[in-house]
């Protein structure tokens, strides 16, 4: 099976910063917004460079939604960054109104989400953001699953005319994706082939998702792992094509698994091709304190929960 | 430019419209409506410069939201009327398939409107980002808004009253309906504001009071000063008294008539006291 190599750990939000660096030299029409997190979102460098383009709106996220959405107003590319629980739950109604039904070309970029927030614990860790966005009409939402991901993410949504929520983390993790490879919205990435079981993930499971492939392989089992990059719109060809083959399935997100990534893929498979899955994803539950790694662990959101819940799916077949 | 006279013939068409509107479909908000005759005829007819082919993004022109959108009767009226869509189109108000929504929208791609409004304080917001984007653009015009006094309770607002004022956003007026009117009763039972000049003031903006926001000079008077403060490091503000309801008589000075439309009987007597001037739809 392909093995990816990890070529040394990076924050994904430091993707997102980089990205937005370069957009910054390259679309003059992008600006951006921080409600008192700019360290904390790796926007140091796009202030710096372009004071003139960047609008520090204080902690008042709500405000600074309807900012964003006024700036498109003038042909401005407004990209918004705070943690995903200040940049979804809190806003909610201003994303919906002044952003979504008002068609407005905002970019929502979240750092973060999940429990890999680790110590702050569960009033910051949000899991529950993917589904707050993916319900909003005319929403397009992505996850991404490393540093590289994430600049490349960050670089195409500003060519994209519509609103984005744009999903990344805190935690270093494993770099692995081509760098500067190219990001297509909406297209899943197969990253291995396989014919036991499809393992569709997105964020920081990707990589969990590929080393619980090899772990599977090691037991003889052929696992086709897909990163979903764009929970909406999604790639739901690419999701039947392999699920047809393989026949199961196991979802795998930092995500509450009402509302997530999981659920999209079944009303996908059972409007086209029922199959059993398995959700790796919290269950209904808030977050706490802890490392990252902890955390994962104890929600079961790691390649060992992954390994197991492909073997259950297995049975089910 | 208009005469006063036409001016005020335009505003008695206006209130005709909003009220065979609400009247039509049995919904809407008549009262607020009624009350910002004036200023939005003010506003579309005198004092804003702006193209008549409509432009989302709003370069080179004054733009205009509204942020309390329940009063969207005399919104699409006075859009209708000074040529943004067909004045016929007013037949549709609320109606299925219309692109006169309920709360006005962008999502019908009805010419005039630039943001969906509705859920109430987010207006001021979303005006400072279009007053951010001309600065930016270097487009010497201004942006404008209205809101509800009622509206001022929702913590958006002295969100972006903050941030104007301490990011000396001057290219922006924004004006308060002063009815002293919302749903449940008076401002003043529902939740007591205070002083709103002196909060405003005390943010760090320039505030004037226009008294009778009901009287189309005053009005005028009072958007032409607020034009003249712009540029001078400050966001303004008008504090403009209106009477809710005004203009038929037993619809004013009361709250009752926020959301409910006049029954056939009482559009008679409504609309005998705004004869036609311009010619209904």
């Amino acid at each position: 099976m392909k093995k990816y190599t990890n070529t040394g750990n990076k924050d994904t939000r430091s993707g997102f910063g980089a990205g937005l660096t370069e957009l910054g030299k390259t679309n003059e029409n992008v600006v951006a917004l921080c409600a008192d997190l700019t360290g904390s979102l790796k926007m140091d460098d796009f202030k710096k460079n372009h004071p003139e383009r960047f609008f520090q709106i204080g902690i008042a996220e709500a405000n600074m939604i309807g900012i964003a959405a006024g700036m498109t107003i003038g042909g401005k590319i407004p990209f918004t960054g705070t943690f995903a629980n200040f940049s979804t739950g809190r806003v909610y109604d201003q994303i919906r109104q002044s952003v979504a039904y008002s068609g407005k070309n905002v970019k929502i970029c979240a750092s973060h989400a999940g429990v890999t927030l680790g110590e702050d614990g569960a009033t910051h860790q949000i899991l529950e953001d993917i589904g707050l966005m993916k319900m909003l009409p005319g929403m397009t939402v992505i996850n991404t699953c490393d540093y590289n991901q994430t600049k490349a993410a960050t670089l195409a949504i500003a060519d994209f005319e519509g609103p984005v929520y744009l999903r990344f983390g805190r935690p270093k993790v494993a770099n692995f994706t081509p760098e500067n490879g190219k990001f297509e919205i909406g297209k899943a990435v197969n990253l291995t082939e396989g014919t036991d079981v499809t393992i569709i993930a997105t964020g920081h499971l990707v990589w969990e998702a590929l080393q619980a492939a090899e772990q599977l392989n090691e037991k003889g089992i052929s696992a086709e792992v897909i990163n979903i990059h764009t929970i909406k719109p999604l790639d739901e060809k690419a999701i039947l094509a392999s699920v047809k083959k393989t026949g199961c399935v196991v979802t795998a997100e930092e995500h509450n698994f009402l509302g997530g990534l999981g659920e999209s893929v079944s009303r996908t498979l059972v409007e086209n091709f029922p199959a059993p899955q398995e959700f790796v994803a919290t269950k209904d539950t808030f977050g706490e304190s802890g490392t990252p790694e902890q955390l994962m662990e104890k929600y079961g959101l790691n390649a060992e929960a992954i390994v197991k819940a492909s073997e259950k799916v297995l049975k089910r077949k | 430019m208009p005469n006063t006279k036409e001016l005020e013939n335009f505003v008695t068409q206006v209130r005709r419209d909003i009220l065979r509107q609400v009247h039509k479909v049995n919904s809407g908000h008549p009262g607020g409506s009624l009350g910002c005759a004036e200023f939005f005829t003010a506003l579309y007819q005198e004092v804003m410069d702006y193209n008549s082919d409509f432009d989302m993004n709003g370069i080179g022109e004054d733009i205009f939201f509204l942020s309390n959108g329940h009063i969207s009767p005399v919104f699409y009226s006075v859009l209708a009327r000074s040529g943004y869509f067909p004045v016929e189109e007013l037949n549709t108000f609320r109606l299925i398939n219309s692109r006169l929504q309920g709360h006005p929208t962008t999502h019908e791609g009805l010419p005039g409107i630039r943001i969906a409004s509705g859920s109430l304080g987010q207006g001021l917001s979303v005006a400072i980002g279009a007053a951010e984007a001309k600065k930016l653009n270097k487009d010497s015009h201004l942006v404008y808004t209205l809101h509800g006094d009622g509206e001022l309770q929702e913590g958006q607002n002295w969100e972006a009253i903050m941030y104007a004022a301490g990011n000396k956003i001057d290219n922006l007026i924004a004006s308060v309906d002063l009815n002293g009117q919302q749903i449940d009763g008076s401002t003043d039972q529902v939740l007591p504001m205070g002083n709103l000049k002196a909060k405003f003031e005390a943010f760090g903006w320039d505030v004037l009071e226009v008294k009778e926001g009901n009287n189309i000079s005053k009005v005028i008077e009072g958007l032409n000063e607020a034009k003249s403060r712009t540029g001078k490091g400050k966001p303004v503000c008008i504090l403009m008294t209106t009477v809710m309801g005004h203009g038929v008589d037993f619809m004013m000075h009361t709250h009752k008539w926020h959301g409910v439309a006049p029954n056939d009987e009482q559009l008679e007597n409504a609309l005998a006291q705004n004869p036609e001037t311009l010619g209904d739809y």
